[in-house]
């Protein structure tokens, strides 16, 4: 049986290649279960939401709670935060958009549009610097605020202001905004 | 110059083991009569020597092992409890976490001196590729280590290093999610880190065979730089550098037990001994001093470079200063090995390790003027080194005449007394 480059495809050519293909997939099916075992597991998952009590957070008092393993800072800001961080011209801010996940995607930076419904007065946000994921300084009265009087990441410099937007240094992005709401004027659920 | 061994078994149970596994003159031909150069310095040990380390590395964390618990909640007082109940557990855990130091500062020597003399260049890039890898990997250990005791350090610096992979576009958020296995560094983390803490060392060690065999089929460099050309060049390697790698290594271990003995957190921080709060990040967080230059490179990108961000940009950065490693052999356009005989390439040897000492002492500094600024400024010079000064100082430098032989640098006869 000679096999010349001009020969018709055998059935053992073609049983070659179907075995080589199904054992591919089947790797690929196998190695799938390898790599998803890594992703949060359904205890991490079930931590997604908490409710929290703010009556006793006064105006500019902050506390800060955790979701999902990540602290979530709450602000009642002063007249004077809401008019410093209203005052600022869009095109100052490094990052445009709102980063609120109760809002449309593109919603722009405003500070109506970071603070919570109806409610500027409260900032609600994931206290996680969006440069290299440190938790930024700013919470308590002693601590550095940094030079727009909101939060200081004192890992590699970032500046955010009362709105919680990065003002200047490396973080590319806003402080998150996560999903939650108000459910009752004390109640804040978050997740 | 592979070690074409004249091994011949002696004893009866010697010829039954050679003529089923010749492991025995595998052995011999390697280690026992291989031709060395007969004019290895005392930089050549440090090969050597970061060998011993990693032996030392695996017996203590093995032991260790024994005594450690995995878990977000036990992690920091079972090292706690190695350092107070465990019988000598405080020695076998300060020379564990001292070790990693003492291991990078032998691998550090023995890359620079790759560099100095031409170690890197044909016929030896493979061996030289190894060793770049065999530097991740150690890296990626010793960060993946230095998370297991659950300290304030340990959980920040985990958390601002799996950050970087958020950097990427697109996949960066999910890639960091499924690197910690939840929303934040915690338990699922902790538990990956130590088994591949547990797994890499061992990888560590099949990769150290290549490189070392990678570079027996050339045979080592040495001082000069020209390859041996008779068996007057040579000397077998035991018992001539058995020995000398033997005294060296005991020196060595002198240097090491004064920091284990006398020094033992003098390269740690004291904030690793703050059990890890996800709620606080301290002050100032600060890699371990081996990490530091890359660290230094990475916060320099403070500027956007066209389209890529510069949190992106500092990530390309980072991980360029160590790619830039694995193409050297062709960055380097020299056919002369050793910087004795190139008086340029010389200088910028040394300014290239000032650049990097610079960098190791920005990446400790705050992130603030003027630190930023002379971190750019090193940040250009490390890269300009490999990408500007090597390609052009081949082919520009007139380098000094290079000996004939080892034989003939040995007597002195270039009138170089080597």
């Amino acid at each position: 049986m000679e096999h010349t480059e001009t020969a018709e495809p055998t059935r053992r050519d073609f049983l070659y290649i179907a075995t080589g293909a199904v054992g591919a997939v089947g790797a690929g099916a196998l190695a799938w279960p390898f790599i998803h075992q890594m992703n949060p597991d359904a205890s991490a998952l079930a931590l997604a939401s908490i409710e929290v009590d703010v009556s006793a957070v006064e105006v500019g008092q902050s506390i800060t709670v955790t979701w999902r393993g990540k602290p979530v800072f709450i602000r009642q800001r002063t007249e004077q935060e809401i008019a410093e961080a209203a005052a600022v011209p869009l095109s100052d801010l490094p990052d445009q958009f709102a980063r609120n996940s109760n809002l449309e995607d593109g919603a722009d930076a405003s500070d109506a549009n970071r603070a919570a419904d109806g409610k500027e007065a409260w900032l609600v946000m994931v206290g996680v610097c969006t440069h290299l994921g440190c938790v930024p300084l700013g919470q308590k009265n002693g601590d550095n605020k940094g030079e727009f009087g909101g939060w200081f990441c004192p890992c590699h410099g970032s500046h955010y202001d009362t709105a919680g937007r990065i003002r200047k240094g490396p973080a590319p992005e806003n402080m998150l905004v996560p999903p939650y709401k108000f459910t009752t004027d004390d109640t804040v659920v978050i997740g | 110059m592979a070690g074409h061994s004249t091994y011949e078994p002696q004893n009866a149970g010697a010829k039954w083991l050679e003529r089923r596994l010749p492991v025995l003159s595998l052995v011999h031909g390697s280690f026992v009569a291989f031709p060395t150069p007969k004019n290895l310095n005392y930089w050549w040990t440090f090969g050597g020597i970061a060998f011993f380390m990693l032996v030392v590395q695996l017996i203590t964390g093995i032991v260790l092992v024994m005594h450690y618990t995995p878990h977000e909640t036990l992690a920091f007082l079972s090292v706690e409890h190695i350092m107070r109940d465990v019988n000598y557990g405080w020695l076998i855990r300060y020379l564990h976490m001292n070790g990693a130091s003492m291991f990078f500062i032998a691998v550090y020597i023995h890359i620079f001196r790759g560099l100095y003399y031409g170690s890197y260049k044909e016929p030896r890039e493979i061996a030289w590729i190894l060793g770049v890898l065999l530097f991740l990997l150690m890296m990626a250990t010793a960060f993946m280590g230095y998370v297991l005791p659950w300290g304030q350090m340990s959980l920040w610096g985990a958390t601002v290093i799996t950050n970087l992979f958020s950097a990427i576009p697109i996949v960066g958020d999910s890639i960091t999610t499924w690197l910690w296995g939840g929303f934040s560094v915690g338990n699922p983390t902790l538990n990956r880190f130590f088994s591949l803490h547990y797994l890499l060392p061992f990888v560590i060690v099949g990769i150290v065979i290549l490189h070392i065999w990678a570079f027996h089929v050339a045979g080592n460099n040495n001082p000069v730089g020209v390859d041996p050309k008779s068996e007057k060049d040579t000397i077998p390697f035991h018992p001539y550098y058995t020995m000398k790698d033997l005294f060296a290594i005991v020196v060595f271990m002198i240097f090491f037990s004064w920091f284990a003995f006398y020094l033992p957190n003098y390269m740690g921080h004291p904030d690793n001994y703050i059990e890890a709060n996800p709620m606080v990040t301290p002050a100032h967080i600060v890699p371990e001093w081996y990490f530091l230059p890359f660290y230094a490179i990475l916060r320099a990108i403070t500027f956007d470079i066209g389209p890529i961000p510069s949190k992106l940009g500092g990530v390309i950065a980072m991980f360029g200063a160590i790619a830039v490693l694995f193409v050297l052999p062709w960055l380097d356009t020299s056919k002369v090995r050793s910087a004795r005989f190139r008086p340029v390439y010389k200088f910028f040897f040394w300014l290239f390790g000032f650049t990097c000492v610079m960098l190791g002492w920005l990446g400790a500094m705050p992130a603030e003027q003027p630190y930023v600024a002379l971190a750019q400024v090193f940040t250009a010079l490390y890269f300009a080194h490999f990408l500007i000064v090597l390609p052009v100082l081949g082919l520009i430098e007139t380098p000094r005449k290079v000996p004939d032989s080892i034989n003939d640098a040995v007597l002195g006869k270039t009138g170089e007394a080597a």
